[in-house]
């Protein structure tokens, strides 16, 4: 066993392929497989996936995800920041869900700390976080859709994604990185049009939906590229760590708002799509069930949203309001010191799940007892789900693994980090 | 919030029906039960043993594999195991310290594929070695890459 980690050989993917035990079962004489480099800049890799694939004719021998493209050293930056500098970073994991991940870090550091939050700030962050749903879903459909080669789709979700990114500009002063939500609540209170701009959006959504179902569902061409394509089984979906709506459908119903409530989701009423087919088409049908319900938590949040503050009573952790802070000596304080020298977190770890849309994402947070903390590792859902990929590919034509990417909903962002 | 903690002869005495707990008891050199988490800490030669007996024990689903640099205390690296029950509706976390003077552990990918890629990210990023790791190079870092960024004593901006 080699003592230093410098004493392993790094061979590259191509290598790795070659000598997988697949590649033995030709037989070299007839030997005409081919290894085809696809991406890092490859429109239907959502990214800069990079996948090297073997193939026999049309058909995929092994396949090899190669990734590290987009790797910022997020982790690494946490570790030199104070707990409220890190919500801002959380936003640029995942594009697509920036309130899932600033949820999942201050639902994190707020169990460390042992604050309350109040409903209001509960019901609030509920609703962001479906409309992030949403949002994401949309750009998983419209892209799912441009990859198969339905692109009209695409200009449809992107009309209403763009309703749901004027929302969080409403909220948040920003469409994607929002960094709205804060250790201990909000950052501040929605504006008054906020709400009927909501109840509108969530009023025509479902009719929306069915609109997109309208021109996929029936489609021949969309039926034929997606049934029976990218079978994944339930104990491989285990196995292989995979979550959210792949998990789904691969029969297996769970799901963290339902199973392991976080902020106030006990509250909620809602199902729990489960599809027992596992293959492409059923990942399709279970996000675009999932859809409607987002649209139902959405909007018993909105109705049934509770009077009161939006953020925790912790003067020492949460910034004092613009107003107090420059009439009170003690506010001024605070603020000093909150915005100098951070705020202390007891020592301890905490893990925190959450179901983001593309599965589960998860905040490891270890803390040392003082205000930067000490290690941050995020579980990303991509990540795990992409080692499914070869399981999923593995045996079928060339052209299914466009499809088969597009179904698992990758982002690079968080698969790298 | 319940704000109990547990230490070890507590855990074993008051938890002692938790499957996680009765399946390690003969394995763990420490427990916790703090903030709702259970962690226990197991030897490093015991890790495959350990995640087969919470395993068998209904913790079916393996969530994450990750390490934190204690540096410069020792044992200096805490491989953390995240393990989830569906059955049960919880979760458990293993730690298995590994010292600086054998940065190697057994992988645990023959239970759980899944383990894969986390730790072949501890790997590139912490340089802890996993025994019997079917593909065990870097995953975020180029492969000519020198050092492991996320160990305490290097820097944040990278060497000059």
């Amino acid at each position: 066993m080699p003592t230093s980690v410098e004493d392993l050989i790094n061979p590259g993917v191509e290598d790795v392929i070659a000598d997988s035990k697949l590649h033995g079962n030709i037989d070299p004489a007839q030997d005409q497989t081919m290894v085809l480099n696809m991406g890092p800049q490859h429109p239907s890799t959502h990214g800069v996936l990079r996948v090297v694939l073997e193939v026999d004719g049309e058909s995929v021998v092994a396949l090899a995800p190669d990734i590290g493209y987009l790797h910022t050293g997020i982790e690494k930056t946490c570790e030199a920041k104070f707990y409220q500098q890190v919500v801002p970073l959380t936003d640029r994991i995942d594009y697509l869900c920036p309130m899932t991940n600033n949820l999942t870090y201050c639902l994190a550091v707020e169990k460390l700390l042992q604050l309350e939050i109040p409903e209001r700030a509960q019901y609030l962050r509920v609703l962001l976080n479906e409309l992030t749903r949403l949002n994401s879903h949309l750009v998983w459909l419209g892209t799912h859709a441009m990859d198969i080669g339905a692109l009209t789709v695409f200009l449809y979700c992107f009309r209403e994604r763009e309703e749901i990114l004027r929302i969080f500009e409403m909220v948040a002063g920003q469409r994607m990185m929002t960094s709205y939500f804060r250790i201990g609540g909000l950052s501040m209170e929605p504006p008054i049009d906020f709400y009927d701009r909501v109840r509108n959006f969530l009023k025509i959504m479902p009719e929306k939906i069915a609109q997109y179902e309208n021109l996929l569902t029936g489609n021949p061409i969309w039926m034929g590229r997606l049934k029976n394509v990218g079978h994944l089984s339930a104990a491989d979906a285990i196995a292989l760590g995979v979550t959210g709506p792949p998990l789904r459908a691969s029969g297996v119903d769970w799901d963290l708002r339902r199973d392991m409530p976080y902020s106030g989701y006990e509250k909620f009423k809602f199902d729990v799509p489960v599809s027992q087919v596992g293959d492409v088409w059923a990942r399709y049908e279970v996000r675009m069930k999932e859809m409607y319900e987002s649209v139902k938590i959405a909007t018993q949040a909105l109705e049934g949203l509770p009077e009161g503050r939006i953020t925790a009573v912790a003067p020492k952790i949460i910034l004092p309001d613009r107003e107090q802070m420059k009439t009170q000596m003690e506010s001024l304080i605070h603020h000093f010191k909150i915005v100098t020298e951070g705020f202390a977190v007891p020592a301890g770890q905490v893990y925190q799940g959450v179901e983001s849309p593309r599965g589960e994402m998860g905040y490891y947070v270890v803390s040392d007892g003082t205000a930067k903390p000490f290690r941050v590792h995020m579980r990303n859902p991509s990540f795990a789900t992409l080692q499914a990929l070869e399981t999923m590919c593995k045996g079928r034509l060339l052209a299914d693994v466009v499809a088969v990417i597009g179904s698992i909903d990758i982002v690079l962002g968080e698969i790298d980090r | 919030m319940s704000a109990t903690t547990l230490e070890k002869a507590e855990v074993l005495e008051q938890m002692a029906a938790n499957p996680a707990v009765a399946a390690l008891s003969s394995l763990l050199i420490d427990a916790r039960f703090a903030l709702n988490e259970l962690t226990i800490t197991v030897p490093k030669e015991q890790i495959v043993a350990a995640v087969k007996a919470v395993q068998a024990a209904g913790y079916n689903f393996m969530e994450d594999v990750t390490c934190v640099d204690w540096y410069p205390s020792e044992p200096r690296f805490h491989v953390t195991y995240h393990i989830l029950s569906h059955s049960l509706k919880e979760r458990v976390r293993l730690i298995a310290p590994v010292g600086s003077e054998d940065l190697s552990i057994d992988s645990i990918t023959d239970v759980w594929p899944a383990a894969n890629f986390y730790e072949r990210e501890v790997f590139d990023l912490f340089g802890v070695h996993f025994g019997g790791h079917p593909n065990l190079r870097r995953i975020m870092m180029p492969d000519d890459w020198k050092g492991h960024p996320l160990r305490k004593d290097y820097p944040v901006e990278g060497y000059r």
